[in-house]
């Protein structure tokens, strides 16, 4: 499957590596990444661009906080919960974390058992991966009640700086946005998975365009792996910082 | 990188031969390897604040502790490791542009924090 003639390479021939494989790779009228299907290569350019989109959120909220004079809210305090009388610091986000982190794992697993064709397995570990989901948007969605009830608002709060408001729904919901999709696509694929529309004799449709490759997991699985990435660097920035 | 990939391989001697027989296979047991660390690693994020350290001791470790485990989820969990060079850093370079966005409104903001200090001297 790696070496297709589209790779514009002959079968058994083969490319430098290295840098000389970089400048070989972009340098003549030739598709560029070579083993890498249209699917991944696209996904893979549309993470970048979505990189862009989060980290000029993150940079927003870095100029927010650096420039106003208003003390900022402590989110440790903020994200607080009382469990059985005691205070925990932030522990809500640490299990959302924790959570997010599973479900990647499962997926990383979903992907490997795509490959060695095990559709049970693979099925299962979606269905995980999409149910750890769902777990990680509920919790939001907690987390979000509790802070309006508190009476956070996009333009002001109780605790500080008007911009946490802002900044906290503002990130936050694009990245459970982002999960919400996750978790539909991963019940898409899992549903394709389990009717076989990978498999050599499937059934062409919307995803499953070509037979006999699992590789759509995999594109899958670097969207699902991308929305815990952003997240850590959430956790890292507005949570933890 | 791509000298990573083949004491990858080599490591794995089993990998090579799958990679190229079909997409990206690898053992499971690095992926429950990395999923071992990712735990670590957001436990010790975690008690970062959970200890209250304050001050360069804890932006550091928090940057720390982020990398770590963003490098980690890239590499292994998103196949980059085994990726050629060339997407490698068509994916990965573009965002070094972010960083020089930051110093710009880093600058900017002390500014504007500055100015709101001179200005507002109430708080603004």
């Amino acid at each position: 499957m790696a070496e297709t003639p589209l790779d514009g390479t002959a079968t058994g021939q083969s490319r430098p590596v290295g840098l000389h494989g970089v400048a070989a790779d972009w340098a003549s009228d030739q598709r560029a990444f070579k083993s890498v299907s249209w699917g991944k290569a696209m996904m893979w350019i549309f993470l970048l661009s979505d990189t862009f989109i989060f980290g000029c959120f993150l940079l927003a909220y870095m100029t927010a906080r650096m420039s106003t004079t208003v003390p900022w809210p402590n989110a440790s305090e903020v994200f607080a919960l009382h469990i059985g009388g005691v205070e925990m610091p932030l522990i809500l986000i640490a299990i959302m974390t924790f959570v997010l982190i599973s479900s990647s794992g499962s997926m990383a697993m979903a992907v490997n058992f795509a490959y060695r064709r095990n559709r049970r397995a693979t099925v299962t570990l979606l269905l995980l991966t999409a149910f750890l989901g769902a777990t990680f948007v509920g919790m939001q969605a907690f987390e979000w009640t509790k802070l309006i009830t508190e009476g956070v608002r996009p333009w002001g709060n109780p605790w500080g700086a008007a911009q946490f408001g802002s900044s906290f729904f503002m990130i936050t919901g694009f990245h459970g946005t982002h999960v919400t999709f996750g978790v539909i696509f991963l019940l898409i694929v899992a549903r394709k998975v389990w009717r076989g529309d990978y498999d050599d004799d499937g059934a062409r449709g919307f995803f499953t365009s070509r037979r006999g490759d699992y590789e759509q997991v995999e594109i899958m699985g670097l969207y699902w792996h991308f929305v815990d990435l952003v997240w850590v660097f959430i956790f890292a920035f507005f949570y933890l910082w | 990188m791509a000298s990573h990939a083949e004491q990858t391989h080599q490591r794995f001697p089993q990998t090579a031969t799958a990679a190229h027989a079909e997409g990206q296979q690898h053992p499971i047991r690095i992926y429950l390897i990395v999923w071992f660390w990712l735990f670590v690693l957001s436990a010790c994020s975690y008690l970062v604040d959970y200890v209250g350290f304050q001050g360069y001791l804890r932006w550091g470790l928090i940057v720390v502790f982020m990398l770590l485990k963003a490098g980690l989820i890239v590499a292994v969990f998103m196949h980059m490791v085994w990726e050629r060079l060339a997407l490698v850093y068509a994916i990965l370079l573009p965002p070094i542009a972010v960083l020089v966005f930051v110093a710009i409104m880093a600058i900017e903001s002390d500014y504007t924090a500055l100015t709101r200090m001179i200005a507002f001297s109430g708080g603004g």
